[in-house]
């Protein structure tokens, strides 16, 4: 395991289905990864894409995402002892200290915060953790991390579980309640969501996990960079409130592949 | 002590330059390397006619002693990429325009385009060694090399600097062409052909099989190379290839070069690299005597 930023061929370990359309691979990669760093995982003959850590123990290392294209169709596909390769660990990761963290997951953004949580528990940190997803069927988690004592909160847009609507007004509705007192907020999900809850956390400190498209990951090539030259694969993707408020970009635009910048959907 | 270079008409304040390709898809980043980074020029990432994606990933892994790339020239296209530019010109760091091209009325399309962007020189990749119709296909091809930069030259009048490959028989012959055809500069050297297989898997890890090889590894032939072409061409080099301490910046100039361009060093030491390699160039100086730059340039040849 001497190469960071070479792949290294592993072979999957297990995989389960955690939701509709969602599914999670565990592999054996021995080396350390904290919460909210990320993974280059090379598919061979199709594609190589970031995807967070949504598992951590010693030697077994986890993802969980959800497919939407040729890689991650590519990618639910595989079963145990196909290989794939893995470099990194990438990105900063987050900061978990406190007495009270919220944390804010939308879509497939609790599988990044789920280790976090799981940290924050087993430091002692109350967990109030709000899950949201476009409908029922596609909540997942929500058992692993009751069985950690979190208290959870649902959305969905459809309301088929939980508060219908968006899990950034549900959180506004949880920060209102004066009886909650946050020492910070981490989110990970659609970034006008996270731009939402930006805009209504007040002074309570903020980290979110943001997605830029990726190929380097050593801070080279200048894809993902976001605002001043912040590269979302060395410098994030977890980013503080202070910094995102100066970054125009941020919930507005992305750039695909050519470096073209384009609207993000709201 | 007086670090400071000259070349043609650009004045530079150091003599170090981010290489193409390198932080400088978007306004931003080159930004972030004028203001914090401390370089005395940017060359823009090599830009063409219209978007390209370039390759899919794996386009970039780190081997043992350097860097190993196959980006395939992804770029916004010169219409979109224009307003990056426009937005670091008030920054008063000399831009250099990157541009590719398939033939000699692309580069000339391009030139005119940059020239009007306000960029301070241009600089011709060709170079690049793994993409198809580009970069090295033209550029290992001596004629080629002297059509593109007389058609560019008699359409722009802004300094031209031409970047070759040492994937090559003989660099020498192709930048003896380039002055003859009225280059300003020689920049050497773009990356080395190479690749590397996955013998687990028993294929080659770049979704494109062969890439460029860069940093420390390389540093060598760009050497070699920048020697070569002092010996046969009177016009002003830029060295290029591994360089990541201010000791092999002097390596550079010794062997002919006026400037240094600075790429996968960025990895190796951060983006204040060219911070550290220009006080490191003075330290050296400083101990070895020497008060300007200008008096190390091609010292080597003996
Ligand atoms: C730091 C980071 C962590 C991520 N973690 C997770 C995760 O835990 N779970 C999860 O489900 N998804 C995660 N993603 C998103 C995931 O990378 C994309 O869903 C995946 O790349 C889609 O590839 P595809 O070929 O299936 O889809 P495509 O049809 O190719 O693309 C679908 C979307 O994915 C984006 N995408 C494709 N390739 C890349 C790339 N190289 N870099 C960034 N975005 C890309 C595209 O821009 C597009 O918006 C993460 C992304 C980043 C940047
Ligand atoms: C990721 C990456 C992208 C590059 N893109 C370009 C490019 O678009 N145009 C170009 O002329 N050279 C490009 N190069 C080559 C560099 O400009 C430079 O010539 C080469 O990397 C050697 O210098 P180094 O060892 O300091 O990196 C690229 C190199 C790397 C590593
Ligand atoms: S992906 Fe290349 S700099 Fe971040």
């Amino acid at each position: 395991m001497k190469h960071v930023n070479l792949p290294y061929i592993t072979k999957i370990t297990d995989s389960r289905i955690e939701a509709r359309g969602i599914k999670t691979l565990l592999f054996r990669y021995p080396r350390a990864v904290d919460p909210g760093q990320f993974f280059m995982i090379w598919i061979p003959g199709v594609d190589e894409i970031p995807m967070s850590v949504s598992y951590i123990s010693q030697d077994i290392k986890g993802i969980t995402f959800r497919r939407v294209g040729d890689a991650t169709t590519a990618l639910y596909k595989l079963k145990p002892d196909d290989m794939i390769g893995i470099r990194g660990p990438y990105g900063n990761g987050f900061r978990i200290d406190g007495k009270h963290i919220l944390f804010v997951a939308g879509g497939t953004g609790i599988a990044t915060l789920a280790p976090a949580i799981e940290k924050a528990i087993s430091k002692g940190i109350a967990s109030t953790v709000v899950i949201g997803a476009k409908t029922y069927e596609e909540i997942f988690f929500e058992e692993r991390l009751k069985n950690h004592n979190a208290k959870i909160h649902i959305s969905t847009d459809d309301g088929s579980r939980g508060y219908k609507g968006y899990a950034s007004d549900l959180s506004k509705q949880i920060l209102n309640k004066k009886r909650e007192r946050f020492n910070s907020i981490i989110t990970c999900g659609p970034e006008p969501m996270m731009k939402k809850l930006l805009e209504t956390c007040g002074d309570i400190p903020l980290q979110a996990s943001l997605e830029r498209y990726m190929k380097c990951c050593i801070g080279l090539c200048g894809q993902c960079c976001i605002g001043e030259g912040l590269r979302v694969c060395v410098e994030g993707p977890v980013f503080d409130g202070k910094t995102l408020k100066n970054i125009e970009d941020f919930g507005v635009y992305r750039r695909d592949p050519t470096g073209r910048k384009i609207r993000i959907l709201g | 002590m007086d670090i400071s270079t000259t070349i043609s008409s650009i004045k530079l304040k150091n003599p170090t330059i981010l290489a193409s390709g390198i932080m400088d898809e978007d306004a931003g980043s080159m930004q972030r390397i004028i203001k914090r980074g401390g370089v005395g020029a940017v060359v823009t990432k090599s830009i063409g006619l219209t978007a390209r994606r370039g390759y899919p990933n794996p386009t970039v892994i780190e081997l043992e002693h350097g860097i190993l790339n196959a980006m395939g020239l992804p770029n916004p296209g010169i219409d979109h990429y224009g307003e990056e530019i426009e937005k670091i010109k008030h920054l008063q760091t000399p831009i250099i325009g990157s541009i590719y091209g398939a033939n000699p009325d692309e580069f000339i399309e391009l030139s005119r385009r940059m020239e009007d962007l306000d960029v301070d020189a241009l600089e011709l990749n060709l170079s690049c060694p793994h993409t198809k119709k580009y970069g090295l296909e033209i550029g290992c091809d001596p004629y080629l090399v002297r059509k593109i930069t007389c058609a560019v030259k008699e359409n722009v009048s802004i300094p031209v600097f031409i970047k070759l490959s040492p994937n090559v028989t003989s660099i020498i012959e192709l930048a003896k062409m380039a002055e003859e055809a009225g280059a300003d500069a020689i920049v050497a050297i773009n990356t080395v052909k190479a690749m590397k297989i996955n013998i687990d898997l028993r294929r080659p890890i770049l979704s494109n099989k062969i890439g460029g090889y860069s940093g420390k590894a390389i540093m060598p032939i760009g050497v070699r190379c920048v020697y070569e072409i002092a010996e046969n061409i009177q016009i002003p080099i830029i060295g290029v290839g591994g360089i990541t301490t201010g000791e092999d910046a002097i390596e550079y100039f010794m062997a002919g070069a006026s400037a240094v361009q600075i790429g996968s060093g960025v990895y190796y030491r951060g983006i204040d690299i060219f911070k550290t390699v220009c006080s490191e160039i003075e330290n050296w100086m400083k101990k070895h005597g020497y008060k300007k730059l200008s008096d190390l340039i091609g010292v080597a040849h003996i």
